[in-house]
């Protein structure tokens, strides 16, 4: 399968949000209705986990996503 | 010889009947279907038989759901089949039109009764003729085949099933009300006297299967849903993975296609049949029930030493062009009786581009045209 | 990386042709991942769907596939179940798809009970025509054909699914995702005819004529409107009004449709004869 194109990653030591940023087209869900507030648009309107260490990976933002374009990953130690 | 008596399988079948015993020994386990006039008897055949094939009838809530459910079964693998008549054929036309872009293979037996709308539900009509062609919208191929005996209601059963398996195409057949009640003496073949034909598989692994990308005789190999091939279909123009195209040179390929490989293979698809052919200087052109008759007229005008021969149409479509249009430089004048206001004639004329003249002799009454007024026309047209 | 949900598209026809924020997508990917929960065989699953919006949905999943013609995704798919019991047939219809054109094929599909899964997305609106009025837009909202508000009343899918004998029925939306999930886990799981009827948004064509313009608007609004059971007994008749209620409302065994054909194959073979 051909790799997708412009996939921007986000991570810190728990968590991995990954953006595929020709996929996403900027509804704003994930943003919205993040319980964390862990997302802000960009200037075009898509995501950028800003505040990334508040992340609790409920992965409502992925689940929620009519587009594929936004994915949370649990990172595990030997990740690191 | 008393033995040989016994193998034959010699019965007196109403046409409905015979299509049934055509339809089954054919390969056909799927009939889905809705009760209609004078189709019916098809439906209720295959609701007592199927069942002990292990095949499966529906009953289903409409005409268009019957075709619908036909096709679904086609493609999950069983050679599937439906029947109605006019307004039910109407119904059906868009799913066809699903059928014929799909290459999905079925047969849709239309038992012709007087129209237009509910019009005549017992009596005969040769008025779906150009609907059996032109039926669904767009450019679309169709093969429909017609009939004039029992017997040939069950060896053209076979043949449509036939067709649709190896054209991957919607086959029609088209009764009329005459032959699909009448009864006579049919000889029911045993499966190893018929040829059957299934439908190509692909020869090549799922990860390389294109499923729309014909072979050189211009039809792709089928998978049935199912056998781990996946794949998508759609009534929209698709490409040769089977997913949408806007793409006009993919466009113009895939109709070209469809329609070519049934032009491309008339020779195989096109059946008819002559009778005093060779002499004559009047030919009378007909099909379903009213061959029957213009059979007669052809021996009342020998009688009377007039040189009438018949050409019995048993393929509509595609129109077997050439034939017409040569039997049109030998004879003077062809004389189309048809249970229409002259639907078939139109082929007629433009095959024979003006080589000789050709006359329409309708009926729209719901009465069957005899043999003694097409020898009336005969006489009429003779003496102008 | 690589996810479930990549793991069963069609690539290549990604981005997919819907409108940002359209419910269609999160309903796919609720779809493709109860799925992927039930550990089925790809090779037998055959998803079919309408004319819609919604129906390009099929062009966008590995499976077997088939984008039939408008309302007749049911009995396409009765015909697919019934020629192959092995098959794992699932059906996706838009609200007009399946309500309106396909209205009496979903009453006769529940009615044999015959077993396939029906998920409608339910948006208000037919969407890819542009906004017009369907049969589940409620009474009083607007639509390019209904510019003085809607005099109709909208059907209730899952009373019609329950009534015409349907096995399972629940209804879920594209806020209630997880829920949605497992309601669809089930659906998928059982014998007989399932249904899922998913609220779902259409901000382009519902939205826009009913005071809603973003994908967001549109989803808040359905957290407001989708109630639970309990919830909706405590409501007044006024407070009803253009709330649903969420979540499973049946789930019981009755023959199904094939099972009882297969008792006809036995008798009829039982009885034997040529003719």
């Amino acid at each position: 399968m051909k790799q997708k194109k412009l996939v921007e990653i986000y991570q810190n030591n728990s968590v991995k949000i990954s953006v595929d940023r020709e996929w996403c087209k900027a509804c704003g869900i994930c943003i919205e209705f993040c319980p964390k507030d862990v997302l802000i648009p960009d200037n075009q309107g898509k995501p950028i986990p800003e505040n990334i260490d508040a992340c609790i990976k409920c992965n409502l933002c992925e689940l929620r996503c009519p587009d594929f374009a936004i994915t949370v990953e649990g990172v595990k130690e030997k990740d690191e | 010889m008393n033995n040989l008596k016994k193998e034959k399988n010699i019965k007196l079948l109403q046409g409905n009947e015979a299509c049934v015993e055509g339809a089954i020994l054919a390969g056909v386990r799927f009939f889905a279907g809705y009760p209609i006039t004078p189709s019916t008897e098809i439906a209720e055949g295959m609701a007592r038989r199927l069942p002990r094939l292990g095949g499966k009838f529906i009953q289903m809530e409409d005409e268009i759901a019957s075709m619908a459910a036909v096709i679904g079964a086609s493609i999950a693998g069983l050679k599937s089949l439906t029947a109605t008549s006019g307004p039910g054929f109407c119904l059906k036309q868009e799913n066809i039109g699903f059928a014929a872009i799909n290459e999905i293979p079925c047969v849709v037996v239309d038992v012709q009764r007087g129209g237009p709308s509910t019009g005549l539900p017992t009596k005969p009509s040769q008025g779906d003729m150009m609907q059996a062609r032109w039926g669904t919208h767009g450019d679309h191929p169709i093969i429909a085949l017609a009939p004039s005996t029992v017997n040939e209601i069950l060896t053209l059963t076979i043949k449509a099933v036939n067709f649709s398996e190896k054209y991957r195409t919607p086959v029609i057949l088209l009764l009329d009300e005459v032959i699909a009640h009448m009864r006579e003496k049919v000889e029911i073949p045993t499966q190893k006297d018929i040829e059957v034909i299934d439908r190509k598989k692909p020869t090549v692994p799922p990860e390389e299967y294109l499923p729309f990308k014909p072979d050189s005789d211009g039809v792709p190999p089928m998978a049935n849903f199912g056998e781990g091939y996946r794949y998508h279909i759609t009534g929209l123009i698709h490409n040769y993975k089977g997913l949408p195209t806007s793409n006009s040179q993919e466009i113009d390929a895939f109709i070209r296609r469809l329609h070519n490989k049934i032009q491309k293979n008339v020779k195989d698809i096109i059946i008819n049949e002559k009778y005093f052919l060779d002499d004559a200087k009047i030919a009378l052109i007909a099909y379903g029930s009213v061959a029957r008759a213009a059979e007669r007229t052809v021996k009342l005008a020998r009688e009377e030493e007039l040189k009438v021969g018949l050409l019995k149409l048993l393929t509509i479509w595609p129109f077997p062009f050439e034939e017409v249009n040569r039997l049109a430089q030998q004879v003077d004048l062809i004389i189309v009786p048809e249970m229409n206001l002259g639907q078939m004639v139109l082929e007629v004329e433009r095959a024979a581009q003006g080589r000789c003249r050709v006359v329409s002799y309708s009926r729209v009454d719901g009465e069957l045209i005899n043999p003694i007024e097409i020898l009336g026309k005969i006489q009429e047209e003779i003496s102008k | 990386m690589k996810t479930v949900i990549d793991d069963y598209i069609r690539e290549e026809m990604f981005p997919h042709m819907w409108c940002p924020g359209c419910g269609n997508g999160i309903v796919l990917g609720a779809i493709i991942r109860a799925i992927d929960d039930l550990k089925w065989d790809r090779d037998k699953i055959v998803m079919i769907s309408g004319i819609g919006c919604s129906s390009r949905i099929t062009g966008y999943v590995d499976f077997c596939s088939m984008n039939t013609t408008h309302g007749r995704a049911l009995p396409f798919a009765t015909g697919i179940k019934m020629a192959n019991l092995d098959l794992k047939v699932v059906v996706v219809m838009g609200d007009g798809d399946c309500s309106a054109i396909g209205g009496n094929h979903f009453i006769h599909a529940a009615r044999r009970n015959i077993d396939l899964t029906a998920i409608i997305i339910n948006n208000m609106i037919y969407g890819m025509t542009g906004g017009q009025y369907s049969p589940l837009t409620p009474t009083g909202r607007f639509g390019t054909t209904a510019p003085y508000g809607n005099i109709d009343q909208a059907f209730d899918l899952t009373s019609l699914a329950m009534a015409a004998g349907a096995s399972y029925v629940a209804r879920g939306t594209v806020y209630h995702v997880r829920q949605s999930i497992s309601l669809m886990k089930k659906a998928l799981d059982k014998k007989g005819f399932s249904v899922v009827e998913m609220i779902s948004d259409c901000p382009i064509s519902f939205g826009k004529m009913n005071k809603m313009r973003t994908a967001v608007e549109m989803l808040k609004w359905i957290k407001d409107i989708a109630v639970s059971k309990k919830a909706w007994e405590n409501l007044s008749v006024e407070e009803r009004k253009e709330k649903f209620v969420i979540g499973e409302f049946l789930d019981i065994d009755r023959p199904e449709y094939n099972e009882r054909y297969n008792e006809i194959i036995k008798k009829a073979q039982k009885m034997g004869g040529n003719e």
